[in-house]
């Protein structure tokens, strides 16, 4: 009879504290229980498409035409006569168009050596965190470059096959964290163009790059490229770009200061000759304006 | 043996009764609306995990940032990384309670009172809204709307881009439970 009673105090009492009372916090805990498990592609590892000059593994999402300016102007240790290097410009105009999310193609115009340029870009491996992480992201470059400045004597005109310039790169980048970003760019140029007969023409280089961000819409960028097998005839030096960038809707403008005074890549990895510490830097920008040109498709179910 | 079926009711009874009381949904639907004359932002999540214990009245939402859509990729991006900075905030949560649970409960009225808080972005702070709800025995459905004012949040929003984003933003959802579990 005495354990008969005492049990229906304990009874009573689990009735009290563990009946079917939940409170907001139980609800909470039911719906943390509930979280998918899902993996999240790590997105805006660099801001731009171009860590200072050099390529980014960034690519834009599907239906974006990027329409990019980029601008170097000459030395700024020019002094006042050239107007700190305001007097010189190489100026490249571009279109990049994102055909997939994974996909960019892109023709641009360069006024330095009036070459034309033009890539494929592909995304092939992105960075994840969540149920299927990855450490890395890996993009593949493609580009090719035709220089049509008339520089030679009219009797001995190259083809344009001998003015053409090749250049296969893999883009590997990591971001560490929300702030900062790490890239390598192992780089392999073909160069049909030579300047004197005995030049390489299979060149290798190793890019570096790196973005911190300061502010949501303000990081600074640094870029370095060494160059394995410089071409002896030129004596050329590695290509050092240091930049800002700044993020406004549709816009990311980059301010750069660097030794590069081109854009494309087989020339400003193999064909810099100014000295960066010796003060031969360039004030440069890149302009991009990005238009939607399709709608992405949204699952609506309602 | 007397004892053991008393234990065995109380066991049947507590269980089928929480069985009743809570209903949930693992896609429900939240979308927000930002309109300036200079555009309308719209971004929709139809990931949402909400949970409704009609026999307390209380209330819980959870959703991922990253899940809202946009129409526009950059505008996603931005959203994620620049505005609501989803890395370190991964999860929007409302805990609350339906005011009226009594009037709702017995269909007086289709309109429930629900006031809580609501957590974006690190910052909660309390939401009294409105909405439709329908209870049958299978589903529990609710459809409301609310204003939230973004700087409540502390979601900086650069001058530069001030003109396109709205002060406040529409919320609406549409939360569409069946019995848990």
């Amino acid at each position: 009879m005495k354990t008969r009673k005492w049990f229906f105090i304990l009874l009573i009492g689990f009735m009290i504290l563990g009946g079917p009372s939940t409170s907001g916090q139980d609800l909470m805990d039911i719906l943390e229980e509930e979280i998918p498990e899902t993996t999240s592609m790590v997105a805006a590892t660099f801001k731009g498409t171009r860590i200072g000059t050099g390529h980014s593994v960034e690519t834009r999402k599907r239906g974006v035409l990027e329409f990019l300016i980029s601008h170097r102007f000459g030395r700024t240790n020019g002094g006042f006569y050239e107007l700190f290097g305001l007097d010189e410009s190489n100026i490249r105009f571009a279109l990049e168009y994102a055909a997939t999310d994974r996909l960019t193609v892109a023709v641009g115009r360069s006024s330095f050596d009036k070459s034309y340029d033009g890539y494929i870009k592909y995304r092939l491996l992105q960075q994840s965190s969540g149920a299927q992480s990855f450490p890395i992201s890996m993009t593949i470059l493609g580009s090719l470059a035709a220089k049509t400045l008339k520089d030679y004597l009219p009797e001995d005109k190259p083809s344009l096959g001998d003015r053409m310039a090749y250049t296969a790169q893999a883009l590997i980048a990591r971001k560490i964290n929300e702030n900062l970003s790490l890239q390598i760019s192992p780089t392999y140029i073909h160069r049909k163009e030579l300047f004197a007969p005995g030049d390489p023409k299979h060149i290798f280089a190793l890019g570096m790059g790196g973005r911190m961000k300061i502010t949501s819409q303000v990081a600074i960028n640094a870029e370095y490229y060494h160059n394995f097998n410089p071409i002896p005839s030129i004596s050329p030096t590695n290509a050092l770009t240091l930049g800002i960038d700044i993020e406004t809707g549709g816009h990311v403008f980059q301010l750069l200061l660097t030794n590069a005074i081109t854009m494309i890549e087989k020339s400003f990895i193999t064909e810099t000759r100014d000295e960066f510490f010796k003060g031969d830097i360039h004030l440069g920008f890149n302009i991009s304006r990005a238009f939607h040109l399709a709608k992405k498709e949204r699952r609506s179910q309602w | 043996m007397q004892l053991l079926h008393i234990v065995l009711w109380f066991l049947l009874f507590t269980l089928t009764a929480t069985a009743q009381d809570q209903f949930i949904t693992r896609n429900g639907y939240i979308s927000f609306f930002s309109h300036t004359p200079v555009e309308d932002i719209e971004a929709v999540n139809n990931q949402v995990l909400s949970i409704v214990d009609i026999k307390t009245g209380e209330v819980a939402v959870s959703l991922l940032m990253k899940s809202f859509q946009f129409e526009k990729a950059l505008m996603q991006e931005h959203f994620n990384e620049n505005y609501i900075e989803s890395d370190k905030y991964p999860k929007a949560t409302f805990q609350g309670k339906i005011m009226n649970l009594k009037e709702v409960l017995s269909g007086e009225k289709g309109v429930a009172t629900v006031s809580g808080e609501l957590s974006i972005h690190g910052r909660t702070n309390p939401l009294t809204m409105e909405g439709k709800i329908t209870i049958s025995d299978r589903t529990l459905r609710f459809e409301g709307s609310f204003m939230v004012t973004v700087a409540d949040y502390d979601i900086k929003i650069p001058s530069i881009v001030a003109r396109n984003i709205a002060r406040e933003v529409r919320v609406t959802c549409i939360l569409d439970h069946h019995p848990y579990p």
